[in-house]
């Protein structure tokens, strides 16, 4: 029997002419990604265990970006970004992107992306469980703590047990109304948070190959939130060329075989899919949009790893164009490049950052995770009392943003933005 | 740190799908894990955003570790699926560790989590196929047997199956990741 995408990464970075799912294996590592939540705790580790004077296994494949906390004026926080710079530079760290730096760039898993870390047919590991989301550039991306972490800086290795794979496939054309958080809500509703505990999720078919490369980030993303081990999408030429496009290193692409086994076959037909959210306080409890309409609401977030891209801003301004909200809406972008090209890029003759500006939402000066996970007390958009908040970001589970007390629906930018626009959750097919 | 035959303790009970955000919330993130004073914070917050009904089931309403404290009186958490969900913050199993809890009895657990308690050598994190949250109240006194594979409830006086720890097992006798690659002669020092 063949291999799946996965399975014949791992088998190929472990030296190895076949493996199977639950083989432990020690794989190669091409990149690990570190930030300034993580990456503190993951250096520490390292010194202990390879010594003070110790060198990173490769400068050019560790890469730091900080992310997290960066507006804020917390001294612990400011601290952490201090100890990463100072570990860049006493290790020659090639790809280290600085606070308050040109080279500045803002939430790590687009940042990965659009600086061509991410590359098919390799493995990359994160201290982020959203690390997944390099998955949509055909490579094997995974989260891990401090301690993997730091073993990986010392020695470039790590042990993987090889996750079976659940395939997801998406038959028919992507309707106008719904997004890539759509379809992954979906699947997390329908499986639970831990539906995939350890099993790589593979999305296929041709509502997937519709999708931009964004898209397929989003749905990646959120395979940590079904308890995946990874998530994954065979490359295509858009993204070969999105990759080509910001890197010169060479990269083998993988692709899986047409005899690979895997653990299931889930089949979407998107024509019957709707738009859906997840209501307080998982990303499982699943509702469609028409099912929860009119709730009331006081807030509205646009942002981060999964909700703050190009796409995501794209999609909120084809209502925002028209309409203003009726709620604070806070909008992040995720990067200094979605920020500048919010700025540059225009709908009907108007910048995307003049519609979101003209529509009364609150835009962040910075690019970071901001209130996607509340952080310190000064974070942008932190949610501090009961609000009620739908979101594009990842999790609502107690406290994410910021309060216990509050409520936060999960959505796909286009719900999101009719949600601020009439002040109560909308579906966005009253709009589009 | 060897692995201990016996573990004994006071039981702290929970329910299914407490995620990282509920063991450590976010703003915690940014106390240094090596400062000796710093640290302890961790111990203070550990599972402070657990909300009010599930905090120490079946009653809720329990605090895992007092205000200004950060030891917990309780050495054993009893969980139910999915425990450690989320995010890959290590500071989640460091927490609990700094906290005192020296093993955790859940249903199952998140993969990231799982991986950090084992590699990081934190506490014990055992699998059973039992509802124990339904069937141990938080402050009974546990003892669970290692070599046996079983976890007793002397407050009740009932003993329910564990499952075996499996692969990881060599890991977890060796103390951590870097201590079983350097026994293994991965690592030369």
């Amino acid at each position: 029997m063949g291999m799946t995408l996965t399975e014949k990464i791992l088998a190929r970075h472990a030296n190895k002419k076949s493996v199977s799912p639950g083989d432990n294996l020690w794989v190669d590592v091409d990149v690990l990604m570190t930030h300034d939540v993580c990456g503190p705790g993951t250096i520490e580790i390292f010194r202990r265990e390879f010594g003070p004077n110790a060198r990173v296994w490769d400068r050019e494949k560790v890469v730091i970006i900080p992310d997290h906390y960066i507006f804020t004026t917390d001294v612990y926080a400011r601290r952490n970004i201090d100890i990463l710079r100072e570990f860049a530079l006493e290790q020659g760290i090639r790809y280290f992107y600085d606070v308050g730096s040109p080279e500045y760039k803002g939430v790590c898993h687009v940042a990965l992306a659009e600086e061509g870390h991410t590359r098919p047919g390799e493995v990359l590991f994160g201290t982020d469980s959203h690390t997944c989301t390099a998955g949509a550039f055909g490579e094997f991306a995974t989260g891990i703590g401090n301690t993997d972490a730091g073993f990986i800086m010392g020695t470039g290795r790590l042990w993987v047990k090889v996750p079976p794979t659940m395939r997801f496939v998406f038959d028919g054309e992507m309707p106008s109304y719904l997004m890539a958080k759509d379809l992954i809500l979906h699947i997390i509703g329908d499986m639970g948070v831990d539906g995939a505990t350890y099993k790589a999720m593979e999305f296929t078919g041709e509502g997937i190959s519709m999708l931009s490369v964004e898209e397929h980030m989003t749905l990646c993303n959120m395979a940590i939130e079904a308890g995946g081990k990874n998530g994954i999408i065979a490359p295509d030429d858009k993204t070969l060329a999105f990759v080509r496009q910001r890197t010169n290193r060479a990269f083998e692409v993988v692709y899986g075989d047409h005899d690979a086994g895997y653990e299931s076959v889930k089949v979407y037909h998107l024509k019957e899919m709707e738009p859906v959210v997840a209501k307080p306080h998982s990303p499982d409890n699943k509702a469609l949009v028409r099912e929860v309409k009119g709730t009331r609401i006081d807030r509205c977030y646009i942002g981060s790893c999964t909700g703050g891209k190009m796409e995501d801003f794209k999609a909120a301004a084809r209502i925002f164009r028209r309409n203003s909200v009726k709620v604070e809406t806070y909008v992040v972008p995720a990067t200094t490049e979605v920020e500048r090209r919010l700025r540059e890029e225009t709908m009907d003759g108007e910048t995307l950052y003049s519609i979101f500006e003209k529509a009364g939402a609150k835009i962040s000066d910075g690019a970071s995770c901001a209130a996607c996970l509340g952080g310190p007390a000064d974070t942008f958009g932190r949610l501090s009392g009961s609000e009620v908040c739908i979101s594009t970001t990842n999790r609502n589970f107690p406290g994410r943003m910021g309060s216990k007390q509050s409520q936060v629906y999960l959505a796909s930018p286009l719900t999101v933005a009719a949600s601020a626009v009439r002040g109560v959750i909308t579906d966005p097919r009253e709009f589009v | 740190m060897s692995m201990k035959d016996i573990i004994k303790g006071k039981a702290y009970v929970l329910g299914n799908d407490i995620d990282t955000d509920q063991i450590i919330p976010a703003q915690h993130l940014v106390y240094s894990l090596s400062h000796p004073e710093e640290r302890k914070m961790y111990g203070r917050y550990a599972l402070s955003s657990v909300p009010e009904v599930q905090a120490g089931l079946p009653k809720g309403g329990i605090k895992f570790v007092e205000g200004g404290e950060d030891r917990s009186e309780y050495d054993i958490i009893i969980a139910g699926k999915n425990f450690g969900c989320g995010s890959s913050r290590e500071h989640a199993p460091v927490a609990l560790n700094i906290a005192g809890v020296e093993a955790v009895v859940a249903e199952s657990y998140a993969r990231i989590f799982y991986r950090n308690v084992v590699d990081g050598g934190f506490f014990i994190p055992f699998e059973t196929d039992e509802h124990l949250c339904r069937e141990i109240k938080t402050g009974d006194v546990i003892e669970i047997d290692v070599k046996k594979g079983l976890v007793k409830n002397l407050t009740m006086g009932k003993q329910y199956k564990l499952q075996p720890l499996g692969d990881v097992e060599a890991i977890l006798r060796a103390g951590d990741i870097f201590a079983y690659a350097r026994q293994e002669g991965m690592l030369r020092r």
